[in-house]
């Protein structure tokens, strides 16, 4: 560890607000990729599944 | 030899590549998420602080890995639209559209988190030099590259157009590999050379290898998702896609 406490670790040495912001931001277009790839896959599936029924159900 | 040419000509079906890629889609997730975790969480708070620049230093364990993958990124894309242009491969147009969201967000979190870093280190949010301007090239071509497909409506003579440009496009990833070396630069030069051992302590470099690592899992991880997508978007017609969304899609 090269802290010693969390006061510390949280304050980057005076560099704390630009350290976190970068590593809050990484995390939250790692996340947004992740995420947004996986809703528009179940969306997809949702109408697609939907569709064919209505389709089904007419035939 | 042969089993390489069966793997080429095999490319060039969209079930086949459904089918194989499910799995590598969960270990590229798996590893992404125990090296980006490992890297990080060593790089904040277990790395020593840098001698000159003191704790700010911890940013580039986030910068570098995004500014490298958005580079490399590219480079698959452009390599995608070589052999689209070339064998007109369906899985390469596919690459060339899915790849782009991904590329421009990575840099974009390579450019915000260089300013962030610009800021303590310069005392500048940005400075117009050679390696941030090639960046902002790069982000450039990407919005180009994805406004050109949103503009042509036919997605054939679409997926041309992004090919050639992605592929002019690729001119300037060395430019802005060797920008460091070619102009004078605040920049400091590259982290990572395949020729010298790094100039840092292991217990400094590791995690930035690891996070590097993570960061090429986790493109790999949403490539292949995007991709499986794509697929099943443009297959909707077909019986296996049907049966598929039937069945729930596993």
């Amino acid at each position: 560890m090269s802290f010693d406490s969390w006061s510390e670790f949280f304050a980057m040495g005076g560099h704390g607000f630009y350290v976190w912001l970068s590593y809050v931001l990484s995390l939250a277009v790692v996340l947004g990729n992740v995420l947004a790839t996986g809703n528009s896959r179940r969306r997809y599936l949702r109408e697609q599944r939907d569709l064919q029924l209505r389709n089904d159900k007419r035939a | 030899m042969a089993s390489l040419k069966e793997f080429w000509h095999r490319l060039g079906s969209p079930r086949w590549f459904y089918q194989i890629s499910g799995l590598w889609l969960k270990l590229f997730g798996v590893l992404a998420l125990l090296l980006l975790v490992t890297g990080s969480v060593w790089g904040l708070a277990f790395a020593p602080p840098d001698y000159q620049q003191g704790n700010s230093f911890r940013i580039m364990y986030v910068h570098v890995p995004t500014a490298i993958v958005s580079q490399s990124a590219y480079l698959v894309m452009g390599v995608a639209g070589i052999v689209l242009l070339v064998w007109r491969m369906k899985l390469a147009d596919m690459v060339l559209a899915t790849i782009v969201p991904f590329g421009m967000s990575m840099t974009v979190l390579a450019l915000v988190t260089g300013a962030i870093w610009g800021k303590p280190t310069w005392g500048a949010w940005w400075v117009w030099d050679a390696r941030t301007t090639s960046m902002l090239v790069l982000l450039f071509l990407y919005f180009g590259i994805y406004a050109l497909r949103q503009s042509i409506p036919a997605r054939e003579s679409a997926g041309r157009a992004c090919a050639v440009l992605a592929v002019v496009g690729m001119i300037n990833i060395p430019i802005i590999k060797y920008s460091v070396d070619w102009w004078l630069t605040l920049h400091q030069p590259a982290t990572f050379t395949l020729t010298q051992a790094p100039s840092m302590p292991a217990v400094m470099w590791l995690p930035l290898a690891i996070n590097v690592l993570g960061i090429y899992c986790l493109f790999g991880a949403n490539l292949l998702s995007r991709l499986r997508l794509e697929i099943l978007r443009r297959e909707a017609g077909t019986q296996w896609v049907r049966d598929l969304v039937a069945r729930g899609a596993p």
